[in-house]
């Protein structure tokens, strides 16, 4: 009934999210801000799928979805990826000195000097 | 050999996503972080281009145009402090995406699908719509454009439930009957119908945690739509995606100490609850500019916890300038910053190092 690509799939899916919890877990409460708009921007893969059913011209219908699919998950990903950096390129000019420690997740003061 | 060289530039770029959040575990390598990132979206982007089935690149080159001339505008001249209402509109942008290109395969195939198949397209849309509307209710909360107190009527918990419940009796139904076209449109409907309905009662002070949650329905989106075109990136980003969000929306639940259900179905007992918590809390002392002038000055050290007045006010160059002020009489300057501070996790840290706060 399941054909095998799908458990394939489920396999990926389960994998994918262990990994994404780990690295996840360790991002500096810090930059959750610029990590919440890069997870945005790296949403923006959806794009994959829409240039495909864009472009393979099934019929007009799909085509004119997919395109407005993909000029939306675009702005997704340039946006996202411009704030990001807008954002880190602020940290980084701030960060000179040693950098702040960030506090952890209970939201005691993210020291410095 | 089109098909392999595709799966392998998408394997590299998966890879590459994952080092660049890696990346984001510490200030001084984020940057190099988002590189490595944008350098994996470009490759699954080139990648894609070559799929067999692509005939006609025309759509695609407009879209990209179109979707880049809208993008970098937003994301360059906005102003820092409206940064989460950008990000919960970015959100129902991809959100609308995914849920369009779920509708489009559901209409190509219709009834030659699979019952599973029919199944993970339901979910998948369904995921898209109501995180397209509700993320859209989000930025209109934040920005103001509707008002940000929680609208609540009697049964709401209720209504909302058996909507969801409805939806899902719907999917369930159309994976007996894939052909009922009729069912998959109004179960469509609906979910754009919910995602309103879900963000209506919950304040815009408790947006934070709701943004957090919608990035990891956009997550949950993608992966779902990576299982419907069997696309191996899109379940791996989609799947890190939802668990960042999923992660962040806990921690900041936790931050507030409310629990995640209380924050999205608690819109009732929270009005009761808070004169009770106030009360238990020590008594905080009102002073004057100038009284609070002295104490400053007179103190050895200085705790600022910022909220989301600063940005509204825009006073974090201020609060730099006192910050400058009070070093240089030799009193120990720190900052506290709650993590929900702000309309997003880590809202008050950013608008700090936009004046060179450290």
């Amino acid at each position: 009934m399941i054909d095998i690509g799908l458990i394939g799939d489920l396999y990926v899916f389960v994998l994918a999210g262990f990994l994404g919890y780990q690295v996840i877990s360790r991002v500096s409460p810090l930059l959750h801000t610029p990590l919440m708009s890069a997870t945005n921007a790296i949403s923006g893969i959806s794009l994959v799928g829409s240039l495909v059913v864009a472009g393979a011209g099934y019929n007009e219908i799909s085509t004119l979805l997919g395109f407005v699919a993909v000029t939306c998950s675009t702005i997704n990903v340039v946006g996202g990826f411009l704030i990001t950096d807008r954002i880190l390129k602020m940290f980084r000019a701030a960060g000179a000195g040693p950098a702040p420690g960030g506090g952890n997740a209970k939201g005691t003061a993210s020291g410095s000097k | 050999m089109r098909r392999d060289l595709l799966q392998l530039f998408y394997l590299v770029s998966a890879i590459l996503f994952v080092m660049g959040l890696r990346g984001l575990s510490h200030p001084k390598t984020a940057r190099r972080g988002m590189f490595l990132a944008e350098l994996g979206m470009l490759l699954a982007i080139i990648g894609s281009l070559l799929h067999h089935e692509i005939i006609g690149y025309r759509w695609i080159a407009a879209g990209l145009v179109l979707g880049t001339a809208i993008g970098v505008p937003m994301a360059m001249w906005i102003p820092m402090t409206a940064v989460p209402q950008r990000t919960a509109l970015s959100h129902s942008f991809g959100a609308l995406a995914a849920s369009l290109i779920g509708i489009s395969e559901y209409y190509r195939h219709g009834a030659a699908l699979g019952s599973v198949r029919v199944g993970v397209i339901g979910v998948e849309v369904m995921l898209g719509s109501l995180t397209f509307t509700g993320s859209l209710m989000a930025a209109g909360k934040l920005q103001g454009l509707i008002r940000g107190y929680p609208i609540t009527w009697r049964g709401q918990n209720f209504s909302n439930l058996s909507i969801l419940a409805a939806m899902l009796a719907l999917i369930v139904a159309l994976m007996f009957v894939p052909s009922s076209t009729a069912a998959f449109y109004s179960m469509v409907g609906l979910a754009f119908f919910f995602g309103v309905l879900f963000i209506l009662p919950i304040g815009a002070a408790d947006m934070p945690v709701v943004i957090a949650l919608l990035n990891s329905y956009a997550g949950l989106t993608d992966a779902a739509m990576g299982f419907m075109l069997d696309n191996k990136i899109q379940i791996i980003t989609g799947s890190l995606d939802g668990s960042s969000g999923f992660i962040l929306s806990i921690l900041m639940c936790r931050a507030m100490n409310r629990s995640i259900t209380n924050v999205l179905f608690g819109a009732f007992g929270k009005v009761q609850d808070k004169p009770a918590e106030l009360e238990g809390k020590k008594p905080i002392r009102q002073c004057s500019v100038e009284e609070a002038a002295e104490l400053l000055g007179t103190s050895r050290s200085v705790v600022f916890v910022p909220g989301y007045g600063m940005a509204v006010s825009q006073a974090q160059h201020r609060v730099r300038e006192v910050a400058d002020m009070l070093k240089n009489k030799g009193v120990q300057v720190r900052y506290g910053i709650h993590a929900v501070a702000g309309r997003m996790p880590g809202h008050m840290n950013v608008l700090l190092a936009e004046v060179k706060v450290p």
